[in-house]
């Protein structure tokens, strides 16, 4: 009798209101669900875009060579990571009602907010694996071509008795530090910070939006938008002697809409510039502000949608 | 109602940001980022295309994209496109120190070269004069450079050769290698070569003697046949008396 009654009890128990392990399942599900869908063959073109380029570059300079990999690599990173989270995040909510999964989801005790989290760590996961991979891939590539580049000066420039001369080693020094910059490793971050951002501006969207076309043009117009964010930000605070309905209205592209040119960070890195801790710690915070934000701002909108 | 909320706090996270981003703008700004000058100029230098992508965080792509082009132009010797390609890689990106060099070797270089070697043109005067303004073209292309990047010691030195090697202006090109010099990862050799400069410079004779005469004395490394040869003829030039001169090179 007494055994039956912790039975009930345990039974009648209320789930947690807050768990951080339903969060990983639906992330882990929603990762895997993307993955069926061959997400990851964008990763091949990228392949073929950095050896291609790489291969064609070698008839240039090596410092040459070296900027344009970089310059390619890094703003092919930064293409694919930004259409994949706007992409794959617009159909994600669609796709669930479409197939239904998403009653059999909320009829468990998962609170709207945590269905919420969950793709959108999922889709961060994907994002984080596409950067990364893509990040390996071009140091990869820069690492042969760098070998290739001293292999070459080596046979042309070391001594009849073998000796490696202060030339070439000055060459060899020369040749390392145009191709590696640590600087590469913050901008690759940068790349992956704008991707999230956009995720979480891609599901609030797609938290009101009728269709998943939907989600993705204004998800898109959006990014437009975001990097003239700054331009119409100045204009706005500088006080420029404008018509109250040109202020008005720059003032609500600076308030409404993200400031993604501060996320751009990679094309000045490829060209040298170094990127101090203080400066990286602000735009990663910035970066994971406004995550933070447009995902509150989509579990209210979800919260009290029907579905 | 849930849409007013939304939009009150989506304009309060707006009006509470813009400090922020205008204080992280202003950081990236002092760390030398966000600096290109997207406008209307760039507009009509590159398709439409090319201008969205540049204007959507693209520009080193665009960059590298027009590179290559200009690259092609180069290897069919087309030195007016070229020329204008350079202009648009340099604007989109102004911090890279590579595209000024480069641009400027392949104006004041090559296509100087070309200029004066061209037998479509049977005009010698009008050769030079072509010849002349692709000098002025690259020397333009290193000054804006310098704009963009004053501490380059590598910038600083492609001016300071093409002073010297294209216009023959051996003062300004003495200012030039000494200005390197003076930079953080500037190459040894830099102050050896503003000696060498010097000497030519009139008037800065005594200058260029003491500078190398400095440069003798401080380091045995600097004790290399260019600049003993100077020394001994500055020795000479300037009557420098013999208990002050450097011992003749066995």
């Amino acid at each position: 009798m007494e055994k039956h009654a912790e039975t009930m009890s345990s039974k009648s128990a209320l789930p947690p209101a807050f768990s951080i392990q339903r969060i990983l399942v639906l992330a882990v599900n929603t990762l895997t669900e993307l993955a069926r869908l061959k997400i990851f063959y964008f990763l091949l073109i990228f392949a073929l875009l950095v050896i291609g380029n790489s291969l064609f570059m070698a008839s240039l300079s090596f410092e040459e060579e070296f900027q344009m990999l970089k310059d390619v690599s890094l703003g092919a990173m930064s293409i694919f990571t930004s259409l994949l989270a706007i992409l794959a995040t617009a159909m994600m909510l669609p796709k669930d009602i479409e197939d239904r999964t998403i009653y059999t989801i909320l009829a468990k005790p998962v609170p709207r907010f945590e269905y919420l989290a969950g793709k959108l760590l999922g889709i961060l996961l994907l994002l984080g694996i596409s950067t990364i991979v893509m990040a390996a891939m071009f140091f990869t590539v820069l690492w042969f071509r760098v070998n290739t580049v001293i292999a070459d000066a080596q046979r042309q420039m070391v001594g009849a008795d073998g000796a490696v001369t202060e030339e070439l080693t000055a060459y060899i020094a020369k040749v390392q530090a145009s191709a590696f910059n640590a600087n590469l490793i913050p901008g690759v971050v940068v790349v992956f910070l704008k991707a999230a951002l956009l995720a979480a501006l891609t599901l609030f969207v797609s938290t009101f939006a009728t269709s998943a076309i939907f989600a993705m043009i204004i998800s898109i117009a959006i990014y437009f938008i975001g990097h003239l964010q700054a331009t119409a930000r100045e204009y706005w605070l500088q006080g420029v002697d404008i018509a109250w309905w040109t202020r008005g209205l720059v003032a609500i592209v600076a308030l409404v809409f993200p400031d993604l040119q501060a996320f751009s960070l990679a094309d000045d890195i490829v060209a040298g510039n170094a990127v101090p801790m203080g400066l990286f710690l602000q735009t990663a915070g910035l970066g994971a502000l406004y995550v933070g934000v447009y995902y509150l701002l989509a579990c209210v909108l979800f919260s009290g949608r029907e579905l | 109602m849930r849409i007013a909320i939304v939009i009150a706090i989506l304009l309060a996270f707006g009006a509470a940001r813009v400090p922020l981003e205008q204080h992280i703008d202003a950081v990236h700004r002092e760390a030398g980022f966000r600096t290109a000058r997207i406008d209307l100029d760039l507009r009509s230098k590159i398709s439409q295309m090319g201008f969205v992508a540049a204007f959507s965080g693209f520009r080193s792509f665009v960059a590298a994209v027009l590179w290559i082009e200009a690259h092609v132009a180069w290897e069919r010797t087309e030195w007016g496109r070229m020329a204008g390609l350079f202009d648009t890689v340099t604007t989109l990106q102004p911090k890279s120190a590579l595209y000024w060099d480069m641009a400027s070797w392949h104006m004041a270089w090559n296509a100087s070269n070309a200029a004066l070697e061209d037998k479509s043109e049977p005009n010698e005067f009008l050769r030079r004069r072509a010849q002349r303004q692709y000098f002025e073209l690259g020397k333009k292309f290193l000054e804006d450079g310098l704009k963009n990047d004053p501490v380059n010691p590598l910038l600083w030195e492609r001016y300071a050769v093409l002073l010297r090697d294209k216009f023959e202006d051996y003062c300004a090109a003495a200012d030039a290698f000494l200005k390197a010099s003076e930079l953080p990862n500037a190459r040894s050799y830099l102050p050896r070569m503003a000696g060498y400069e010097m000497a030519q410079c009139a008037g800065r004779e005594r200058e260029a003697y003491d500078l190398l005469k400095k440069l003798y004395d401080d380091a045995p490394a600097n004790h290399v046949p260019g600049l003993i040869t100077r020394l001994k003829e500055m020795e000479d030039k300037l009557g420098i008396p013999v208990s002050d001169r450097i011992p003749s090179p066995p």
